[in-house]
Order: structure tokens, then sequence, then C-alpha cells
């Protein structure tokens, strides 16, 4: 086909269609606005509620303390529990049979235990020892089987009361838990990479750890971010389970303590409700972020590119020339 | 073995599991040759070139790159596994590129270049950037430096791994079919850039269906099936006048 040809032709009508009808949303529409009426109507007027109550006590300082224990626990717990998750993943992935199954028994442990039960267990692991120490095991025993009384090789001590204060309890529990749910994220990630991007790592002369840290797990972030971002949020909101070790410095203790002490506890509730929200929303927006920074180079950068010279060519960028093809 | 040959292999078997892929491959390429390695699926072509750089462990005979033993050091007639980090370092001075290009998709073109330099030779980061800047130029992408694969085409991505083996500074380079997974439009541009390289003088091991490269570029063609070398010889001469059967049936397809 010519241009001219083109030029001549009639450029027909633009269509003007009915569109598609969509009753039944204006149906939903009506029925959620009733069922939101009434729930607002609940809100306002049920004196249980005692907003005044629970807005005054919402942000005394102990609470903001709490608040404060709260974010560092989940990030100290997540950091625990990132780290030593990437550890046992690579012990699980590596091809030494006994890290191996170490790494196995590992994760079937920590995953089957609720973090509930584990965290009154660890609560109460001064039972089991009063000091813990560093040293030979068994030296005492082995020491009666030489005819020698009362050997003992112990190195360091420390007193466990000093030791598993709440904070480092709760730490080691969330973490240790959080470790094996990490390790299975971190094991699905680095085998989701292409088996070429480590086989050409190893073809230039890098070594297995290089190929590791630079290569693979840059690549696996892509599909690790998403579930630790939910591990995250999941974090935050299981530091409330910290009241049964006890830790103190965490925000459920602290309103629940207001709640029972007050013998109002549903104010109270409804308070940790509105923080625990408006902390997981500024989680979610740190998620957004953290998972368009490691998708770079990927689909969603690339469309992004395409749109912007969409936006280029609607300007007038690749605006075809009057005698060519429209 | 002489000054001269870059890759000696003697003897060479493979096997996997009960599957003997490669059955006794003798091979001796020259400095500067290019060596093209024709054959069809499955007869051992890729585990041959997996093998030069350790990427597989041989199961009996010996390989030599630039007069050294791969993977293994012979001390009073005993053979010891070199360490990781020895392989590493006789790997670094052998160049591969894939039929899949395998480019690092989170780094840019100039970063997939300079990664191994930075990372292997311990080369400062502005220099190993500059280096790989060169070596974009040399291959025609100058103007993608900063472009990560994914908005490359396929020509474009294998001239970058190119480039990438390149920065290494290998010894020789092996390519494994670099232009099969190639729109038959892109498959000149990366010719070129080979033939640019051959000219150079660099050691080339090329498995591929080009027959038209082989018979241009190549010093030597060997014609492999089931895990032996049938036929090998001048490019010109086994392509007008194959001796063996099965290189003529393979040819007949082919050409
Ligand atoms: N890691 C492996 N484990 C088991 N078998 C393998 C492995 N790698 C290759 N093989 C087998 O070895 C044989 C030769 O494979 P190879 O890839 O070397 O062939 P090729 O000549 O390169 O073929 P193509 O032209 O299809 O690439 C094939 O039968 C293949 O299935
Ligand atoms: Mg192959």
């Amino acid at each position: 086909m010519t241009a001219e040809k083109v030029a001549e032709r009639v450029r027909p009508e633009p269509i003007r269609a009915v569109p598609v009808r969509h009753p039944g949303r204006w149906v939903a529409v009506a029925v959620l606005a009733v069922l939101v009426a009434m729930f607002a109507h609940l809100l306002a007027t049920n004196d249980a509620f005692k907003w005044s109550f629970m807005v005054d006590n919402m942000f005394r300082p102990p609470v903001v303390e709490g608040v404060r224990g709260t974010l560092v626990m989940t990030v100290a717990a997540m950091i625990f529990g990132v780290v030593f998750g990437v550890v046992v993943a690579i012990m699980r992935l590596s091809t030494n049979p006994i890290l191996k199954s170490i790494a196995w028994v590992y994760t079937w442990f920590f995953r089957a235990i609720p973090r509930l039960v584990l965290l009154a267990a660890f609560g109460n692991l001064g039972i089991l020892w009063s000091r813990l120490e560093l040293g030979v095991p068994f030296d005492t025993e082995i020491g009666k089987l030489f005819g020698i009384a009362d050997v003992q090789l112990r190195f360091w001590g420390i007193s466990t009361r000093d030791l598993l204060v709440g904070f480092v309890v709760g730490l080691l529990g969330l973490g240790l838990s959080e470790a094996a749910y990490m390790a299975e994220i971190v094991r699905a990630g680095i085998q989701s990479v292409d088996p070429g991007q480590a086989e050409a790592s190893a073809a230039l002369g890098m070594n297995r750890g290089q190929i590791l840290r630079r290569i693979v797990l840059p690549q696996a972030m892509r599909v690790i971010i998403p579930p630790t971002g939910n591990e995250t949020i999941a974090m935050l909101k299981d530091t409330s389970l910290l009241i049964y070790v006890p830790v103190t410095a965490e925000l459920f203790f602290r309103l629940d303590g207001i709640g029972k002490r007050t013998f109002l506890p549903f104010p109270m509730y409804v308070a940790a409700t509105l923080w625990y929200l408006f902390l997981t929303s500024i989680l979610l927006v740190g998620q957004f972020y953290l998972e368009r920074y490691f998708s770079r180079g990927y689909g969603q950068g690339q469309r992004a590119t395409m749109r912007l010279r969409g936006l280029r060519a609607e300007q007038g960028g690749l605006r075809p020339d009057p005698g060519g093809a429209p | 073995m002489t000054a001269t040959e870059m890759v000696r292999a003697e003897n060479v078997h493979k096997s996997f599991g009960h599957l003997e892929v490669l059955r006794g491959i003798d091979l001796a390429v020259a400095t500067g040759q290019v060596c093209c390695v024709i054959g069809p699926s499955g007869s051992g072509k890729s585990t041959f070139l997996r093998c030069i750089n350790h990427l597989e462990k041989v199961s009996a005979g010996r390989i030599w790159v630039d007069g050294e033993l791969v993977g293994y050091r012979e001390r009073a007639g005993k053979l010891h596994e070199l360490r990781e980090r020895e392989v590493a370092e006789q790997r670094s001075r052998v160049g591969m590129v894939f039929q899949r290009f395998n480019l690092f998709p989170h780094k840019t073109a100039v970063e997939n270049v300079a990664e191994a330099p930075v990372c292997v030779q311990h080369e400062p980061r502005s220099a190993a950037r500059a280096r790989a800047a060169e070596l974009l130029d040399r291959v025609g992408l100058a103007d993608k430096l900063s472009t990560y694969p994914g908005q490359l085409s396929g020509g474009q991505q294998q001239r970058v791994a190119i480039a990438r083996a390149l920065a290494m500074k290998p010894k020789v380079m092996l390519f494994d079919e670099p232009t099969s997974a190639l729109d038959p439009e892109l498959v000149g541009e990366v010719l070129d850039v080979m033939k640019d390289l051959a000219r150079d003088g660099m050691t080339m091991i090329v498995v591929t269906h080009e027959i038209g490269f082989a018979r241009e570029v190549g010093d030597l063609l060997v014609f492999m099936d089931e895990g032996v070398i049938v036929e090998s010889g001048e490019p010109r001469d086994v392509i007008a006048n194959p001796q063996h059967n099965r290189t003529k049936a393979f040819l007949a397809k082919v050409l």
C-alpha cells in the first residue's frame, strides 16, 4: 500500500457503543454501605470502647517504650533469623552429608514447634542450668572412670540468671524459630537461580563463596524478598507472644498490663490492634521499595521503560510523518 | 608435547553413571589455531568442552592447557586433585561462551564484563570498568554499557558474553554453539566478532553448526560422533570430501 493511498482514505467515525451494564456491582455497593454504617454506629455509640480512655493510655511513655521494644525485637530477631537461616540453607544445599542432615533436623525441629510453646519453654530454661559453663562434656563422669573424684574441666561460666534475661531468651526463641523458616525460603530462592549462572561464574574463575555472594544470592533475592517481608510482618505480630517469656519491654505486655490494672482490657486490645495496624502498614511500604530494588534488570523495570517510551511517543517523539502510514 | 600446543587431550573418557559419553578423545590445538567441532546432538561435544576447563571431571585420560595438566597435579607418578582455588585459577585462563549466554541478569553490560576481573584478579574497580568499556566497544556495543541483559537482543547478549570472557585475558576461548539460540539475522554479528578474534590470533575451540564459519575461519575441523573423533583435518578437505560414511551423512544433513 502506498503512502498516498493511505492519506486518501477517510478516517471512520469513532465507535460510540453502549457499555455493558453491571447491575450486580450496584447491589454490592448498597449492601456494603449498610454494613459500613452499622459498624460505624457500633464504634460511635457503644460505651465499651471508651475511646477517650483508650487514646489517653495509648501514647503513655511505657506504651511508647513498648513500641520501641517491639520494633527492636522484630529487627533483631529477623536479623538473627536471616543470617542464621542463610547459613542453614547453605548447609542444606552443600554436598557434605553431615551438614545436610544437621540442617534438615534443625528445620524439622523448629518448624514443628508452635512459637508460643517454644517461647514459654525458653522462658523456663533457667531450670535446666543454674550456671552455663563452657568446658569438656562429661568431665566429672570421665574423671570417675579413671578413679579421680570431682574432675572439672571448665573454662568459662556465667550464671543463667544474668544471661537469660527476658530479652535474650525472647530473641533466642524467635530468632531460632525464624531461622528455620528463613532457611527454607533462602533454599527455594537459591534453587530458583538458573544453574547456568553458577556455571558461567565458575568458568570465569570465581570460587564457590564468590559465586554465592556475588551472583547467586543477589538473584535469589528476587524470590527471597517477598516471603521475607511477610515473615517480618508475621514476626512483628509474634512479638506479642513474648508475654509468655515474659519480656516486659514490649507493646502487648504494656497494653495488657494497663488493661488488667484498670479492669478495662477491651479498649487496650483495641489500642493494640491500632498500633499493630500502624506498624504493619509501615513495613508494607518498606517491602514495596525493597522488591522494586531487587527486581532491577527484570520484567518490571523493562515494563517501566516501555511505559516511558510510550509516553514519549504520545508527546510527539515518534509521531508518524504526515505522508507515512498512520 | 610441543611448546606451540595450547590445548592437548589424550585418550579422554567421560562417563555419567553407566553412560559413556566420551570414549577416547585425542586432540591437539596449536596456539593461534581455530578448531571447529561438529557432530550430531548427544555426541559429547559440550561434555568435551566442559572437560577442558574442568567443569566436568574426566573419568580417564589427560587434558593440558598451555602445558599445564587440567584439574590435577602429577607427583611421583600419582595424580592429586587440585584445590578449589587452583582449579579456579586454571579456569580463569580459559574463556567460555555458552549457547544460552548466561549473562548475569542483575548486572549491566559493563558490570557483567568487569565482574570477574574485580572479583578474581582484584583489579581496581575503575580500571576494570574502563577495560570493560573498551572490550564492549571492540564487540560493537559502546552504546550499551549500562544496559541490563534483559533489554539486549540475543546477538548483543552473546557479544557481551564474549567480552566478559575476554576480560580475563584468556589463553584459549571455548565456544559452545554460540549462535544456536539466535534468530538467523543475528547470527552474522556474533560470527563477525569471532572472526575478528581469530584474526587477532586467539586460540579457539568452537562447537558449531555453522559450516560456512568453519570453512572460512577454521584451521582444523573435527567431526565427533558417539564420543569419539571420527574424522578431522583441514576444514575444506573434510567438507569437500569426507572419508567416513558418518561424516558424509552428517554433512549432507547440515549443508
Ligand atoms: N550431567 C550429565 N549427567 C548425565 N548425562 C549427561 C550429563 N551431561 C550430558 N549428559 C549426556 O551426555 C551425552 C552427551 O551430551 P553433550 O551435551 O555433550 O552432547 P552434545 O554433543 O553437546 O549435543 P548437543 O548438540 O545437543 O548440544 C548426552 O546423551 C547427554 O544426555
Ligand atoms: Mg551441546
